[in-house]
């Protein structure tokens, strides 16, 4: 018998499952965009196949962190900017985990920049989901990594000199094999776009935009927005590097100037995930490591073995 | 002191191959029978540079590097050399033979390569008054000569080989088995022309007035040459640990790379990773995730993980963690042993944070409390440090291979099964209550994501029962009491299961007390027995756990004699400052006798300590060392 029966339980999955029964309520302020990604993973989970059990929701700091408060799977809700750590350790060492990490701006591409890149240059078998309102909304109004240029807070008061990240190329010069963005305005697109990353082997990073209408009044509401997949207006390889790059280029240029472009960028399905690439090489075990504590039979080699070498 | 022992220092420039010659040498003199014990002095640079390696052996036991050395085989710095041009390049000119004779005693041996040392510097040096003076045996050889006429010029060290074991009437027999193991083809054939050259050259060539001869030993066991780095990543191995995460920094690199070179063959996962924040914080996913795993650094990179350490303790994941203790602040020397991380390890990380720490004083004690650091971590979800330094990481010494012999215990300590988990307590809504207040001992068993039944969430933010975020006042101090009843429970369970982790010398009834941790004590338990020798009454206490402090013990120990000194390698008596304030009492009975200059205590400055210490005499001690006078003086 395996050790972790919830592990590709196959039954009919309703999505009040990840409704937590007897929790609090969310402390997302009306109107936040942040239960835009809630209720997507809500919908993506159940028709990706996956039960509550069986995934494992990595958070970091901040508005965005709570997010597994109120999710019901398993869940790690850690330090600010290190839920890739956490969540990429996690599914070395036991892969059939469905895992999921998510953070905010500050979090992920503040605090978190390095893991950001490692993660993705490594193309860890995971999701990362980052909410996306240009702004530190916990900590109550503060400039953040994506925030506009001249854009005014508490610690910028003269307006920020800064220009602001680009999430999306980062990710892909980095190394990510699944590069999307969506927005909370719109549920559909996002829930389908999460579950084309849970069901994407490698690094799959979503950057969500997320509203905020408590500290970010002045930003844009992500409406109206066009799905560049769906849109005439726009016709490129998302197969294709190059074109998903410039795609890519395009769509920050334009979200400065208030036109919100989302959808897919970049899809690499051919590029191995960082565990298959590890277990080729001989550094990774084929069955998942946490199963062999639970294994009676597992033959546990130990340091005598070792010491002919020092005789 | 046994006047029967042979300490053999081997210098020369970093990148000489110093460090395997000596390696294979303290092996061959272990295989004949003798107790050895290596130090290792190197600079933080690949090539160049001086370098060396002592070996200490003896018939009788061997615990430290001991006083000074016997036997000097200069071999001179190849890489201050430019080879083509016989011309010095770089800016230092490192001078092998000229800068090792102060430590070197009476009656000793010098063997310097004739071919590489330059005259000049023999000149400068006025080495035959000196050699006169001190009853010192020059033996100039062309090493380098000898090893390019069989070889290459590297296999010098070969020649060195040669040479001391003419000279110490030693056998070959076992250089040359070692030899066999480690190469082959024409490579082993050269270097066995060298040796034996070497060896028959100086037999006949020289007149051996000297009265050095390599002791003689005999194991009743087999015996295995390895060093505090091996031991604790053996004491990983053989307690479950499958997954290391780690940035490379000196000289906690040395755990990292032996346990990174064995995984894939046990089916272990180690991973270098972008810094120590997220080394740590690897550790701690894979450990939430159901694997035993490790991480580690030395000062400056332990320092990123104090924020994973906090989340470890809040979330209460089992998490191992070794800090390796180079001198600091800040990088400070990187191939320098020091003790001063004891406090930022004890404290570090914040709020009422708890953890378990423990300071192995040698190589078996390494093996024995990673075994122990891991049980512990894993029976009570707590962060265990094991803190040990750079002396301890890279000298070796030989154990009993018997000392090995048991079983690994892969035991993943309070996570439930899932058959388990259907008898647990479960809220309302169906959720597994992770941190219900009522533990046993603080503990409340755990699930592994993926398991049936077992929902839960860890958050780093004070939690109710079943992780949800809560800051109600009552679950807090109900949180927070469970969590501070650990370390409680972990002293009565050491106390009651275990033998005392802490190492005692000396007489039970003795006046006098020295008092030390980590690495020290081979060199204070040398000092404790020769000043018994010499007719004082002192016994030595070397303590093992930082935390939880074993109060009983030390305070029993300290209650017992008139007087105590501790010993330690830092400039701030922390070691001593933790005694008082974990005891609240005993700063009229404490001296300190602090070295902090980059080597470790020799067990003479100890016994000089003392003498001036404790014994009142009225000089300065003429090492390196600072005495810190008690509270009360």
């Amino acid at each position: 018998m395996s050790a972790f029966n919830a592990i590709g339980d196959e039954r009919e999955i309703d999505r009040d499952e990840f409704t937590p029964g007897v929790e609090p309520q969310p402390t997302w302020c009306p109107g936040c965009g942040d239960f835009g990604v809630l209720k997507a993973l809500k919908q993506a989970l159940p028709e990706a196949g996956k039960t509550p059990e069986e995934v494992l929701t990595v958070t970091g700091i901040g508005c965005s962190g709570k997010l597994n408060s109120y999710l019901d799977t398993y869940g790690f809700h850690t330090i600010h900017g290190r839920s890739l750590p956490v969540a990429r350790a996690a599914k070395l060492a036991n892969p059939e985990l469905e895992v999921i990490a998510a953070g905010g701006d500050g979090d992920g591409y503040g605090i978190g920049g390095n893991h950001w890149i490692h993660t993705a240059r490594e193309n860890h078998d995971m999701t990362y989901i980052v909410f996306n309102n240009e702004i530190f909304g916990l900590t109550k109004g503060q400039t953040s990594p994506t925030s506009p240029k001249g854009h005014k807070s508490k610690t910028q008061p003269s307006g920020s000199a800064k220009t602001p990240l680009r999430p999306l190329s980062m990710s892909l010069n980095a190394g990510a094999s699944y590069v999307a963005r969506t927005a909370a305005v719109n549920p559909n697109q996002a829930k389908e776009i999460i579950k084309e990353a849970i069901e994407h082997d490698g690094f799959a990073h979503i950057d969500f935009l997320t509203q905020c209408p408590t500290w970010n009044k002045d930003a844009r509401q992500y409406v109206p927005y066009v799905d560049v997949q769906e849109s005439d207006d726009y016709d490129f390889d998302v197969h294709d590097r190059k074109e998903g790059a410039e795609m890519m280029r395009e769509t920050e240029d334009v979200l400065n100037e208030g036109t919100v472009l989302t959808g897919r960028y970049f899809v690499d399905d051919d590029r191995p995930s960082y565990q298959q690439e590890k277990k080729a090489v001989g550094e990774m075990p084929e069955e998942p490591l946490a199963e062999r504590y639970f294994d009676d039979d597992a033959e546990w080699e130990r340091s005598y073995d070792l010491l002919e070498r020092h005789t | 002191m046994s006047d029967d022992e042979l300490i053999w220092r081997i210098a020369g420039g970093s990148g000489d191959g110093i460090d395997s010659t000596s390696q294979n040498f303290a092996k061959a003199l272990m295989r004949s029978g003798l107790n050895v014990f290596t130090h290792r002095h190197y600079p933080s640079r690949i090539r160049g540079g001086h370098t060396y390696v002592e070996i200490r052996a003896a018939e009788n036991e061997v615990q430290s590097r001991g006083d000074g050395y016997n036997f000097l085989l200069a071999l001179g710095d190849s890489f201050a050399r430019n080879p083509q041009e016989e011309a010095y390049y770089g800016n230092e000119e490192i001078k092998p033979l000229s800068e090792n004779l102060d430590e070197l005693r009476d009656g000793g041996i010098i063997v310097y390569d004739e071919g590489l040392v330059d005259e000049d510097e023999v000149a400068d040096l006025d080495l035959e008054k000196r050699a006169e003076e001190n009853d010192w045996h020059v033996f100039p050889v062309d090493l380098r000569g000898l090893a390019k006429e069989h070889g290459r010029e590297v296999m010098r060290n070969t020649a060195g080989v040669g040479v001391t074991a003419a000279l110490l009437d030693m056998d070959l027999e076992h250089i040359e088995d070692l030899m066999a193991d480690a190469m082959g083809g024409d490579v082993l054939e050269a270097n066995l022309d060298i040796l034996h050259e070497a060896y028959e050259t100086t037999s006949e060539e020289y007149d051996f007035e000297h009265d050095l001869r390599a002791p003689v030993g005999d194991h009743d066991t087999e015996q295995a040459l390895l060093s505090g780095s091996n031991a604790i990543a053996y004491g990983a191995i053989d307690a479950g640990c499958r997954f290391i995460a780690g940035y490379p920094m000196t000289p906690w690199t040395d755990v990292f790379t032996i346990l990174s070179q064995n995984f894939p063959d046990m089916g272990g996962v180690s991973e270098q990773v972008e810094d120590e924040i997220a080394a740590a914080a690897l550790a701690v996913g894979a450990s939430h995730a159901g694997v035993k795993a490790m991480s580690g650094s030395s000062g400056g990179g332990f320092a990123l993980m104090s924020e994973p350490l906090g989340l470890a303790e809040m979330t209460e994941t089992p998490l191992v963690l070794v800090e390796s203790m180079r001198a600091g602040p800040s990088t400070g020397m990187p191939t320098k042993p020091e003790q001063a991380d004891l406090e930022f390890v004890l404290y570090t990380s914040q709020g009422d944070s708890q953890r378990v720490v423990f300071a192995p004083g040698n190589i078996e004690e390494a093996y024995e409390q990673t075994r122990l650091a891991f049980e512990i971590a894993w029976d009570y979800q707590i962060p265990a440090i094991i803190i040990y330094d750079q002396k301890l990481s890279g000298e070796n010494a030989n154990v009993d291979v018997e000392f090995f012999d048991r079983e690994p215990k892969p035991d993943l300590g309070a996570t439930l099964t899932e058959e388990e988990l259907k008898e647990a307590a479960h809220d309302n809504s169906g959720k597994f209550q992770r941190f219900q207040h009522e533990g046993e001992n603080g503990v409340s068993p755990r699930s592994l994501p993926g398991q049936k039944g077992g929902r839960f969430l860890a958050t780093g933010n004070e939690h109710s029962p079943v992780g949800h975020i809560e800051e109600d006042p009552d679950n807090r101090v109900n949180q927070m009491d469970r969590r501070l009843e650990k370390l409680e429970a972990i002293r009565t369970e050491l106390d009651d299961e275990y033998e005392s982790t802490q190492t005692y010398f000396g007489d039970d009834d003795a006046d006098y007390g020295i008092v030390t941790w980590g690495s020290s004590q081979g060199a204070v338990e040398e000092a404790v027995a020769r000043l018994n020798e010499q007719g004082h009454s002192v016994k030595g206490l070397s303590v093992s756990d930082m935390l939880p402090f074993p109060k009983t013990e030390v305070t029993e120990f300290l209650e017992s004699v008139d007087e105590a000194m501790v010993v330690e390698m830092n400039a701030t008596a922390q070691f001593r400052g933790h005694i008082q304030r974990e005891l609240g009492r005993f700063g009229e009975k404490l001296t300190s006798l602090l070295k902090y200059n980059g080597n470790p205590f020799e067990p003479a400055e100890v016994v000089e300590g003392y003498e001036v210490n404790i014994a009142d005499e009225e000089r300065e001690p003429t090492a390196q060392v600072r005495i810190e006078p008690a509270a009360g003086d």
